[in-house]
């Protein structure tokens, strides 16, 4: 008996070394996902965030073509690496719009001097309200929107060069 | 330069921790006992050497040098210079650094200092902590170099965690990782005295002080961190059994258990194999949290590291650490003879019913933390919340409270069920007299917890305090004194939790500036809301008068923080500390237009809960001198006396 419950401890141990080995090998999911994809936008009406690009509500979202709607701000490190791709779609031809999170209107411009302008309408989220309606979590995320003003996709993360042609195929089916 | 140099005093610190672990196990397994003389002196070198390279490190954080990976991922120019120096250890790599520098350090320690244990025990205790410090390296070199360039140098760096910069919270981690790390020392002196066989009361003297010294900062670090968490976070509250915040409890209850039996083994020679059991649980409790902490595999609100990669190494070397210490165990345990034997109704029995109560506790929070993971791996997401772990560990702590009273009051080896009684008469006596005083006037009113929690603390308080009656004070041996303060200190921290569980009153308003906000006696005027810039920060800060019972106003100032540089808000709360308690006021966001939400919560004694943990602390460090001076003083009386007949 006793010789037993000297080696429990590592039987316990051992059992717990499992368990923690499985948590890791488990794939991560902890990407949060917006509950409202197939849903329509909330509704909203935003400030311009730049000086030479027109306010954002939703309602300008409804046109009947599949646009693409970022999100990002001017403090945001992977913003400025994901900036070329969205200018590959623009010249593709996709409409883009913009919210700017928690931004001042000086430091957008600056941003977009500096990596390029690929948006139509850009508005001001001073308060990451409008952020938080969609579902976002991050900085930066981008939608797609059907030509309806429904959320068809939310890609989490900044847009890599390899994503451009899924980006650009979703969009095709969106319409 | 620096990096470089760095990096080389870290590499030649780990081949002398190959060499020490060499010599080591070739003097003894081989009986080249010429080798043995060898490892002391490579110990203290190895020692040298690693507060060399944390010491660089620090010169790199001071000096802001952005090519330097670590510091532009976690420190930026502008910070204030109490921040660069902080962010040493405000992240992963740098934290680990500060870890082997403590165990070589330590390591140096143990080599210069112990005198008390067998020669051969002690060659196996240094081999064991070069062993241990082999994997550390290892993680360090191969996985994660906190002295790694980039090229191009970063133009500014990224910034520390807005949320850890406070002064509280720069200087919390590196205490409890002291505390972890003096449980490492514990575990190689139990390796070391399973390899050799010499499990006795000389081995417990020696590891005592290092039990004593880890828990003493164990207790700091997490007192100091709940204290944090309570005014950081701003939601009022000062425990959230978060899985960071179980992962430094855990080792301190471990180390609790250990702390009583390891006298019990060196004032009685019992206990024996229980003790090194608890040596290796305690260490393993620190590594388990360093583990949990640093892999992300649970969520946590204090998340800073998330990273399966480096979780993967931890957990290796959890496998061939605590596996191998645990199989040692099994393997040599049948050889360590039980020591002396004592009766039923003995202080050891106390110890014993102290442990197992400790013990209990350890796993019911073990299981708590780690149940989460077990039920994700079976496809089901769930979380443990305080409920739970109030509910579980609350009646076993108050039963752990009353053994605690018992304990100081029977006597070692044998004593009589009536004299315990006649000893204990008192503090039972406050306790009933207490319990019908609170229940004439607050039965029903408050929960049952808190209720008994505040009997039972004033009952500890005098049965605390009863050893010291009837004696000559000046002449009581001050680890008498160190017992009966922390104690002492247990009862006002549980006077403390109870006061705050029991009679705390929250207030959530919307309010505008002008408005005046009445609670719990409280008058508050909000005055205006103005914005502030410090360093590297700006905020919104609320200008407030208040006012109790008509008396003298004063102006708090409750601040919502926002950071740049990684963009994070942060909240200041307010805090007005009185005799009797806290005002605690949080400023929370613009609800609509010009009103702003403001929480306000009257917490009466709440402030005993850090005073006891503080009490607890200096309780272990009046403890550690005396049992340490004393060991001096004999010493030097058998010096004397062999000088004197010579």
């Amino acid at each position: 008996m006793r010789k037993m419950l000297i080696w429990l401890p590592l039987a316990l141990f051992l059992g717990f070394f499992g368990l923690f080995a499985s948590g890791l090998l488990r794939p991560d999911d902890r990407i949060i996902s917006s509950k409202l994809v197939g849903k329509p936008l909330p509704a909203f009406a935003l400030p311009a965030a730049a000086s030479d690009r027109p306010p954002l509500a939703s309602s300008q979202l409804a046109t009947g073509k599949p646009r693409l709607l970022n999100i990002f701000a001017s403090w945001c490190v992977p913003c400025a690496a994901e900036a070329p791709q969205l200018l590959a779609l623009k010249q593709a031809g996709v409409e883009i719009d913009a919210i700017a999170i928690r931004d001042a209107r000086p430091d957008v411009d600056a941003f977009l001097q500096r990596y390029g302008n690929p948006y139509s309408r850009i508005g001001l989220d001073a308060r990451s309200e409008v952020q938080i309606a969609m579902g976002s979590s991050g900085v930066p995320e981008s939608f797609i929107i059907d030509g309806k003003g429904r959320i068809a996709y939310q890609h989490v993360g900044d847009i890599r060069e390899d994503d451009v042609p899924m980006i650009l195929d979703r969009l095709r089916k969106a319409q | 330069m620096i990096a470089e140099a760095g990096l080389a005093a870290l590499w030649l610190a780990a081949s002398l921790a190959l060499l020490q672990l060499a010599l080591a196990a070739i003097g003894l397994a081989g009986g080249k006992s010429e080798l043995l003389g060898a490892v002391r002196p490579v110990a203290v070198a190895q020692g040298v050497l690693t507060a060399l390279a944390f010491a660089l490190l620090i010169a790199l954080f001071l000096r802001s040098d952005m090519s330097v990976l670590l510091v532009a991922a976690n420190s930026h120019s502008m910070k204030p210079w109490l921040y660069k120096f902080a962010g040493t250890w405000g992240n992963h790599e740098g934290s680990m650094l500060l870890w082997v520098t403590v165990m070589g350090v330590a390591g140096a320690a143990v080599a210069l200092f112990e005198r008390a244990l067998r020669r051969e025990t002690h060659m196996a205790t240094l081999g064991g902590q070069a062993a241990i410090s082999l994997g550390f390296y290892a993680f360090l070199l191969f996985a994660s170099n906190p002295f790694a360039r980039i090229d191009p140098p970063a133009a500014d760096g990224q910034g520390l965690n807005p949320l850890l910069q406070d002064p509280g919270l720069a200087f919390h981690p590196p205490t409890l990782y002291l505390g972890y790390v003096g449980l490492s020392v514990a575990f190689s002196f139990a390796v070391g005295a399973l390899l050799t066989r010499q499990v006795d009361a000389a081995f417990a003297r020696a590891m005592r002080p290092w039990v004593l010294g880890a828990w003493i900062l164990l207790t700091l670090g997490i007192t100091a961190g709940s204290y944090w968490a309570y005014y950081e976070l701003g939601w009022g509250g000062w425990w959230f059994w978060d899985p960071v915040e179980n992962a430094s409890l855990m080792p301190w209850l471990a180390a609790t258990a250990l702390l009583h039996s390891v006298t019990v083994l060196a004032t009685r020679d019992a206990l024996r194999a229980w003790t090194v059991m608890l040596a290796v649980v305690a260490f393993s409790m620190s590594m388990v949290g360093t583990f949990l902490v640093r892999s992300g595999i649970l969520t946590s609100v204090h998340a800073f590291a998330v990273d399966p990669e480096r979780g993967t190494f931890i957990l290796a070397l959890l496998g061939i650490y605590i596996g191998g210490a645990l199989a040692l165990f099994g393997w040599r345990v049948g050889a360590v003879r039980e020591g002396a034997p004592f009766e039923l109704v003995s202080r050891e029995t106390m110890l014993v019913v102290n442990n197992l109560l400790l013990s209990v506790i350890l796993g019911l929070v073990l299981i708590g933390t780690l149940y989460p993971l077990l039920t994700e791996a079976f496809g089901h997401k769930v979380s443990v919340g305080a409920p739970y772990f109030d509910r579980i560990a609350g009646p076993i702590a108050l039963a752990l409270m009353i053994v605690m009273v018992l304990g100081p009051l029977t006597r070692w080896r044998r004593d009589r069920m009536r004299e315990v009684a006649r000893r204990v008469a008192v503090p039972a006596v406050v306790a009933g007299l207490v319990f019908l005083a609170l229940a004439a006037l607050a039965w029903g009113r408050i929960g049952i917890l808190p209720f008994l929690g505040l009997v039972i603390a004033l009952a500890v308080a005098v049965g605390s305090v009863a050893p010291l009656w009837r004696r000559n004070l000046r002449r009581t041996p001050l680890f008498t004194w160190g017992m009966v303060i922390a104690h002492l200190g247990c009862a006002v921290s549980l006077a403390g939790m109870a006061c705050d569980s029991a009679f705390t009153v929250e207030k959530l308003v919307a309010a505008r500036p002008g408005d005046t906000v009445e609670t719990a006696g409280w008058t508050l005027r909000f005055k205006q809301i103005l914005p502030m810039a410090g360093d590297n920060w700006t905020a919104l800060q609320a200008d407030m008068e208040a006012s109790r019972d008509g008396g003298e106003p004063v102006l708090i100032h409750p601040q919502s923080r926002f950071f740049a540089s990684p963009p994070t808000t942060t909240t200041e709360a307010a805090l007005l500390t009185r005799w009797n308690g806290q005002l605690y006021v949080v400023l929370g966001q613009e609800a609509d237009e010009g009103r702003w939400q403001l929480r306000i919560w009257w917490k009466p004694f709440v402030t005993l809960i850090w005073l006891g943990g503080f009490l607890i602390a200096l309780g272990g460090a009046l403890a550690l001198v005396g049992r340490e001076r004393r060991g001096w003083l004999l010493k030097w009386r058998a010096r004397r006396a062999l000088e004197a007949a010579a």
